[in-house]
């Protein structure tokens, strides 16, 4: 397990590997939106906290079809499921795996992005716990819609039509515990209701994701 | 029948009932006479030794397999024992893959049943795994990890990959991750191989490497189902699969009906 993890690092950092990718797209984005609403901070404060929430959630999603395709597609995958690993876990750490990739950078580089969005002050502490406690959700769900898309071929837009709709409760409590630390209110509410939904599909979508490589293996 | 052994010299042999004792614990290291399944005891005036049971590693009886929704193969019944191979021929087509992911659990069979542990099994199919952003070495030290086997100079040995380790998997060329692919079986340390066509884009003396490396396998109480269609010089029973044939091809398992 400990291999696994170290190996999907090792892979993600080489060469080709996407790492960074997330990050480059987040700030892309976030540098459009001023282009298109206007550079004016009172119409940005206001967006920032959804438009980084998205934009976040946007980046995630880009690496999602890489988590089993490479394996699939060069036989490592086989070999995975005839190994002494339960594929249960293997899906756990590759989500892992992604989410240190993707969610952590995400969420490391969040409050410099929010300057960019002239995010007022409040928000930043409650904008890097919703995303450090939130991501790893968007990465467990992205995992599970990549195990059920693994076979197909241009699986990644499929994947992205399944996963979005999954990540809608993540989306309403992570940007409305900014929003509501930005205007001085109870935000904690949110926030546990985010981590409530970031524990059950830790706790359940690794079996499900398992469920669905062994189908598309068959 | 089961054979007692200790310090390497066989010292009596007799039957007991099938379910005497439960499935033993499978001794996979080799060197222990040819035999695959073992279990460690104690006899009263022979102190530490071990009872080897002349089990087959590998039991098929009556398998019918579906490919595509299509049942290809049926009525295959065979045993692989301890220290043989068998060899899979038949045409393009005709369930060579289909036969061998069905053993490895990869499919469920149509009918029939497969009896092998499943921690015993290593496949290897047409791809080698191998990522090209990795080193030979860290590749294959990947799956040693994994299968939770320790030193991996032998592996590199045997394929004389030893020279290469340090290049980039993406530089190699295709007979050389074929060997590559092919040392990934020698790290995990299991007795049953299934190896897909193992030695397509190998030169001849890549060739004889694999013999030999399947040789030791089976030597060290190893079993190893191939298909292919070239002489290995492996001793081993030939299993032509279009006797096999599906007389009429008929729809599989339900859910594949879906897909």
């Amino acid at each position: 397990m400990k291999g696994l993890l170290q190996r999907d690092l090792r892979l993600a950092i080489r060469a080709g590997g996407g790492f960074g990718l997330a990050l480059a797209f987040f700030l892309i984005v976030v540098i459009l939106v001023p282009f298109g609403v206007g550079p004016s901070a009172d119409v940005l404060a206001p967006i920032a906290p959804g438009v980084l929430w998205l934009g976040a959630l946007l980046a995630c999603l880009l690496s999602l079809d890489r988590i089993f395709a490479t394996d699939y597609e060069d036989g490592s995958l086989e070999f995975l499921a005839t190994a002494p690993v339960p594929l249960e876990g293997v899906v756990a750490v590759k989500a892992l795996a992604h989410w240190l990739t993707t969610g952590l950078p995400l969420t490391l580089a969040a409050p410099v992005f929010g300057v960019f969005l002239n995010l007022p002050s409040g928000g930043y502490g409650w904008l890097v716990a919703s995303l450090a406690l939130g991501t790893p959700a968007l990465s467990m769900i992205g995992a599970f819609g990549a195990a059920l898309t693994v076979g197909l071929k241009r699986g990644g837009l499929l994947l992205s039509l399944l996963v979005l709709p999954l990540y809608i409760p993540t989306l309403i409590f992570g940007a409305d515990t900014v929003r509501r630390g930005v205007d001085g209110l109870e935000a904690g509410t949110s926030l546990i209701l985010m981590t409530g939904i970031t524990l059950g599909t830790l706790a359940l979508l690794p079996f499900a994701g398992a469920a669905a490589l062994r189908v598309n293996l068959r | 029948m089961y054979c007692l052994v200790r310090g390497g010299a066989l010292v009596w042999r007799f039957w007991v009932s099938e379910g005497f004792w439960p499935p033993a614990e499978v001794f996979s290291k080799g060197g222990n006479g040819g035999c695959g399944l073992v279990r460690r005891g104690h006899w009263p005036r022979l102190g530490p030794c071990l009872f080897v049971m002349n089990k087959p590693l590998l039991r098929v009886s009556e398998v019918a397999c579906a490919r595509g929704g299509l049942t290809v193969l049926e009525g295959i019944s065979f045993d692989v024992h301890a220290g043989t191979a068998l060899i899979l021929r038949g045409p393009n087509g005709s369930g060579k893959t289909t036969l061998l992911r069905t053993l490895a659990g990869l499919q469920t069979a149509v009918a029939g049943e497969v009896s092998v542990a499943d921690e015993t099994i290593a496949y290897a199919g047409h791809a080698d795994g191998l990522k090209g952003t990795l080193t030979v070495a860290e590749n294959l030290s990947f799956w040693a990890s994994l299968f939770g086997f320790g030193a991996i100079t032998p592996a590199l040995g045997a394929f004389e990959l030893s020279g290469l380790s340090d290049r980039a998997a993406q530089s190699l060329s295709a007979g050389q991750k074929r060997r590559l692919g092919l040392a990934r079986m020698l790290v995990t340390g299991r007795p049953v191989w299934l190896l897909d066509e193992p030695t397509v884009s190998l030169d001849v003396s890549a060739v004889a490497l694999f013999g030999e490396a399947v040789k030791r396998h089976l030597a060290g109480g190893g079993v190893a189902v191939i298909a292919t269609h070239i002489d290995l010089g492996i001793e081993a029973e030939v299993l032509d699969l279009s006797a096999f044939r599906a007389v009429a091809p008929r729809g599989g398992a339900f859910d594949e009906a879906f897909i």
